[in-house]
């Protein structure tokens, strides 16, 4: 008994004299970020894969190549246009531009200790292709799209022969897709019928990324622990990464003002409206637009009443853009109405339009188009952007009344919304679109070419516009160039299959002692660039 | 069951009184809500967004600007709705197949047990959730699965107090008297098991509530931008944590109120109904 | 032992339409799996290739014979949006709801039962009517609201309670898994910073359950007490001098427990089917939260999963509940 006792109290004292420092010693090279969603899977080219899974790919892989750096608004944010070496030390393009050269580090390892060679890249290239679905389709817009073009020359040299000019080809290479796995480890781990180890990769990584994957609870947090070995850019400054999922929105935010979590990125805007103005001065809020992407209302050109133009248009000057813009997005956007009529001035994307809030304008148009009452319609929204989208469809539900449109609100789930989008039967509805490569016509191309892609909800079909994105897409002549993305653009605000709301800002909020905050187009953090003080 | 013992358990049980008048206070406003709110429920120019309690909106605005006084005294009428609609549709059914097991037995007495236990073996709520999620978002369908996951009490207490009294005197008596078995049941018994139902009935009703606001909350119930206690609260859940509490607590507390009164007054009937068995 | 056999056999039908009823249910889902799975950039081919690959374009029947076969062979499927196996989700979250409702049923037991005896010792008093009201009160209120209220109160306003993120603060390592309860694991383990974690943790989510099963425990002690008291042995006892402290516990209460143990069994198996909200709110990372993401995302498998185990052991609790019963009352017989 008296044994148990020493016992007990020993260790109580040991404890309540070595955990405060141990634990402070902890939490300065630890960062805990909370967010709504985690990983689903390790690897990125697993089916479903979903976008956190990309933050896992660029923390614990390392790609041939990653992006410079710029500031916007003050925030460092990535230069699209300067590409930077990371596993690949540098790199040459054939004097015909038809293939391209790299020259491996010779020092990289991966994180079981083996060397980086330029067969480990190749079977990575392959099966980028191999694997299908979202991985195939993303190195196929860089005109990537045969095993072919993919050669190791010898242990330190890789090479990539070009079907075609692409000014695409080489930034898809820095994109997180073709990420670099360890060929050795994960064909061990490979069987007959799955080639490409995609069942093991997906609980397990094979990189040799700055960050490794110390734990991983999915639907519950991931650890990442520094790669003390990584040779492909300075050593990150945090030894430990937490990225927690906590669904309650209202949660973070607490736990981000009462300083139990260093950083979020993913909360209501109003929150991020709120904490920006903060004025205990403990929290940062970083803000920067997001990329090749919109806010819009969209209608189905296809069926009545939507079909008719002016009724589109009619739409167009119903939407309440100032009550949305403060009420939906708590000004954590950027306008995209009220512009100067007529013609857009530059090739600038996203584009301001000329509509603005107008009834009696939308009544006669609408007037016009033979609906002097009104009729009644569906509105949908995604239930997974409700934070946005169902205010946004209240307040357009009530501007539509007064047009005499009785509108039906339908939120959406998840699972379905994918589904509804395929389809493309719903008659008007809110949504947003990025595009990960930053060109207008990428844009264009998955949102109003009449090939049909997923994302081209509205069915719109006008062979003038395919003909503009198809020219721009590869035109070499900037000044053409210009023209041709200023034409699909002006399509767009006339024809209206969908009305541009908003550009959606990307926030993050952290703690006063983060630093190193970078915007990536992928929109994940990039915890190698992080420190605490 | 007359007037003096009525007086009497509301004497012994003042709670009771409170939830009776409670009630008749909540039908009212069920009734004539529409009358007394002060603004239209989905107008979002009654004030600013987010003001608190003020003499203008008595309960404050929500994120739209919309008078939250307003729109929880109009929620009263669609939640009062869903959860009479749904207990009734239980209790029509429930009952009629549970009486209908008692009194006869056999196959329809195994069948309907099976049922009503497979129903129980479900989580509940969840079951709730998979049906509204399969049939999708609709009033209808918030009633159609709240009805279903209470049906096995109404079997099981029906079948129970049929089954008691099948062979009862009374019940013998009309039978000789050359009832038909039907008449028998619809005229003699389940006029008979019908208290012990409406305590059931009572409860029922909250716990329907509940369901609803549940469900709402998950962003599996009513539909935007319709006025329902749950899906207020649920709104209001994101603005507690940022100070501008009125926009959950009014619907929450009125939610509350509501399921309350029904608890209280289930008690309450059981005392009027059979004094023993109180709890 | 025969008897328990029989009883889980007769529980067998139950299951299978548990089985069934869900298979349906899950198919019924609007959600289109394959086209939520094939990601936000896929084209229509790419999706009829995930449509194949998870085998969901094969006809309704021949995909329900299937999924009874793996069942059989112990294979519950895989969800597709953790890419674990339902079998070892589950088993990573089943034991985090468990000592969730358990703690959170010790905390309403050591509220109710001395509730329900001051009420039964008093009844129709003020005391009486002021349990009935609050218990009453506590099982009006929806869990989800409870909790923000909680949380709001405790945590954000008065910083007493720990952030509601998980099951153990973020920089506290969790204890090594030896049955998945971090209060039982740390006590193995003897770590007792995990342990003060891990309590502190538990105790606004706990709190809240147990507000919601007051009513039942306390009504349940007091009807019971009433029954007890007014019996023959108490009356003989107080008759024979002892003191009424004495009378009350030593008799009367380990007397009138019996049902109250059952009414917790009920209790029990309704609230973790039911601690689904409560678990959103506290990011507990149970069952119920996986089951509500799961049943949003068409994500078949662990929906029917969950539905599944959560049947499994309404059916072992209902059984244990019969034994208890016989065990600590010889004169009811198990039937079968």
């Amino acid at each position: 008994m008296s044994m148990w006792k020493h016992a007990l109290f020993g260790a109580a004292v040991a404890l309540a004299v070595s955990l405060p420092a141990q634990a402070q010693d902890a939490r300065k090279e630890t960062l805990l970020v909370v967010n709504e969603t985690g990983p689903n899977s390790l690897d990125i080219h697993a089916v479903g894969a979903n976008r956190p899974s990309y933050g896992v790919a660029w923390l614990a892989y390392d790609r041939l190549m990653s992006f410079g750096r710029k500031t916007v608004n003050g925030v460092a944010y990535y230069d699209y246009t300067k590409l930077t070496p990371e596993l690949a030390e540098s790199w040459e393009i054939a004097k015909d531009g038809m293939s391209v050269t790299f020259k491996l580090r010779r020092d990289a390892k991966f994180h079981d200790g083996s060397p980086v060679t330029a067969a480990d890249v190749k079977w990575s290239y392959d099966r980028a292709l191999a694997m299908g679905g979202f991985p195939q389709f993303q190195m196929m817009a860089g005109s990537l799209e045969k095993p072919e073009q993919f050669e190791a020359v010898d242990t330190h040299t890789f090479r990539v022969k070009f079907l075609k000019k692409d000014k695409l080809s080489m930034p898809d290479m820095a994109v997180p897709v073709p990420s670099i796995y360890n060929a050795t480890l994960a064909k061990k781990n490979a069987t007959a019928q799955d080639p490409w180890a995609a069942a093991w990769l997906k609980n397990n990584t094979a990189g040799g990324g700055a960050f490794k994957v110390a734990s991983w609870k999915p639907g519950q947090e991931i650890v990442y622990e520094r790669f003390d070995d990584w040779k492909s850019g300075p050593l990150p400054k945090l030894k430990r990464v937490i990225q927690r999922e906590v669904p309650s929105a209202g949660t973070r935010r607490a736990l981000i003002e009462r300083g139990d979590a260093d950083m979020s990125f993913e909360m209501p805007p109003k929150d991020f409206a709120l904490l920006s103005q903060e004025k205990t001065g403990n929290l940062l809020v970083k803000s920067t637009p997001v990329e090749n992407a919109l806010w819009y209302i969209g209608m189905n050109v296809n069926n009545p009443p939507f079909n008719n133009v002016k009724v589109r248009q009619a739409i167009a000057y119903a939407v309440p853009y100032e009550k949305m813009f403060t009420r939906a997005f708590y000004g954590r956007a950027i306008k995209l109405w009220g512009g100067k009529p007529g013609p857009v001035a530059t090739a600038a994307w996203p584009a301001t339009h000329g509509y603005n809030t107008d009834i009696a304008k939308a009544k006669a148009l609408l007037a016009e188009a033979g609906y002097p009452n009104g009729f009644e319609t569906t509105l949908s929204f995604d239930l997974g952007q409700g934070t946005v989208s169902e205010p946004m469809a209240v307040l357009l539900q009530e501007s539509l009344a007064e047009l005499g449109i009785k509108a039906t609100i339908n939120k959406v789930p998840g699972a379905n919304w994918r589904a509804q989008m395929l389809k493309k039967d719903m008659p008007i509805f809110i949504n947003r679109f990025g595009g990960w490569l930053n060109y207008p016509e990428y844009f264009f191309f998955w949102n109003f070419h009449s090939s049909d892609p997923v994302f081209n909800t509205s069915g719109y079909k006008n062979p003038k516009m395919d003909a503009l994105i198809e020219k721009a897409r590869y035109e070499t002549d900037p000044k053409k160039y210009d023209a041709e993305v200023k034409g699909f653009i002006d399509l767009l605000h006339t024809d209206l299959p969908r009305i541009p709301v908003a550009q959606p800002v990307m926030d993050v909020v952290m703690g006063k002692h983060v630093s190193g905050y970078q915007y990536w187009f992928h929109i994940q953090p990039d915890y190698r660039l992080i420190e605490k003080q | 069951m007359d007037m003096k013992h009525f007086k009497y358990v509301l004497k012994e049980n003042p709670v009771t009184g409170f939830a009776f008048v409670l009630f008749g206070l909540f039908v009212l406003l069920a009734i004539f809500g529409p009358l007394i709110a002060p603004f239209d429920p989905l107008d979002s120019n009654a004030g600013e967004p987010l003001t608190p309690p003020s003499a203008q909106n008595w309960f404050g605005t929500d994120s739209f600007g919309r008078d939250i006084f307003s729109r929880v005294i109009i929620a009263t009428r669609l939640d009062f709705g869903i959860a009479l609609s749904a207990v009734l549709i239980s209790f029509i059914i429930g009952s009629s197949i549970g009486c209908a097991a008692g009194f006869w037995g056999g196959w329809l007495d195994r069948v309907s047990s099976r049922v009503a236990d497979t129903i129980m073996a479900f989580p509940l709520f969840v079951l709730a959730m998979g049906i509204v999620a399969a049939l999708g978002n609709t009033v209808g369908n918030v009633i159609y699965a709240t009805a279903i996951i209470n049906l096995p009490f109404y079997m099981r207490v029906a079948r129970a107090e049929a089954n008691v009294r099948r062979n009862a005197g009374f019940i013998e008596a009309a039978r000789l008297a050359g009832n038909h078995d039907v008449r028998i049941l619809a005229v003699h018994i389940f006029p008979n098991i019908l208290p012990p139902m409406m305590v059931q009935v009572s409860l029922n009703m909250g716990w329907a509530i509940l369901n609803a606001a549940g469900l709402s909350f998950i962003g599996l119930g009513v539909r935007p931008p319709e006025a329902e206690w749950g899906i207020m609260v649920a709104e209001g859940a994101t603005y507690i944590i940022s100070g501008e509490w009125w926009v959950a607590l009014f619907p929450g507390a009125v939610l509350m109120l509501a399921v309350f009164c029904f608890n209280l007054m289930g008690d309450g009937l059981r005392d009027l109904i059979d004094p023993r068995r109180r709890t | 032992m025969k008897l328990i056999l029989k009883r889980l056999l007769l529980a067998l039908p139950n299951l299978v339409g548990v089985i069934v009823v869900t298979f349906v249910l899950t198919r019924a889902l609007p959600g289109d799996p394959a086209a939520y799975f094939a990601g936000a950039a896929a084209t229509p081919e790419a999706v009829a290739q995930v449509r194949t690959q998870l085998g969901l374009d094969r006809p309704m029947f021949e995909q329900f014979l299937s999924y009874v076969s793996d069942l059989a062979k112990g294979d519950w499927g895989v969800s597709l949006a953790t890419g674990q196996s339902v079998i070892s989700e589950l088993k990573g979250r089943l034991p985090a709801s468990l000592e969730l409702t358990l703690f959170g049923l010790v905390l309403a037991v050591s509220v109710a039962v001395p509730l329900g005896v001051l009420a039964a010792t008093r009844p129709n008093s003020a005391w009486d009517h002021g349990v009935r009201a609050l218990t009453t009160a506590g099982v009006s209120l929806p869990t989800f609201f409870t909790g923000l209220l909680l949380v709001y109160v405790f945590y954000y306003k008065l910083g007493w309670a720990p952030s509601p993120s998980g099951r153990i603060d973020a920089f506290v390592s969790s204890p090594p898994t030896v049955t998945g309860f971090y209060i039982i694991d740390s006590l193995i383990a003897g770590d007792f910073t995990a342990l003060w974690a891990s309590i502190k943790q538990l105790i606004l989510p706990a709190g809240t359950l147990a507000l919601f099963v007051l009513a039942p425990l306390a009504r349940m002690t007091r009807a019971s007490m009433l029954g007890v008291l007014s019996s023959d042995f108490i009356r003989t006892a107080r008759a024979s001098g002892l003191t009424p402290m004495t009378v009350l516990y030593t008799y009367a209460l380990r007397n009138a427990l019996l049902p109250v143990l059952t009414t917790l069994g009920m209790v029990f198996s309704f609230l973790l089917g039911s601690n689904v909200l409560v678990e959103k709110v506290f990011a507990w990372p149970g069952i119920g939260s996986f089951a509500i993401e799961s049943l949003v995302a068409s994500d078949y498998a662990p929906v029917q999963g969950f539905v599944l185990s959560m049947a499994l052991l309404y059916v072992l609790l209902n059984l244990l509940i019969d034994l208890a019963y016989t065990w600590l009352d010889p004169r009811i017989a198990l039937e079968g």
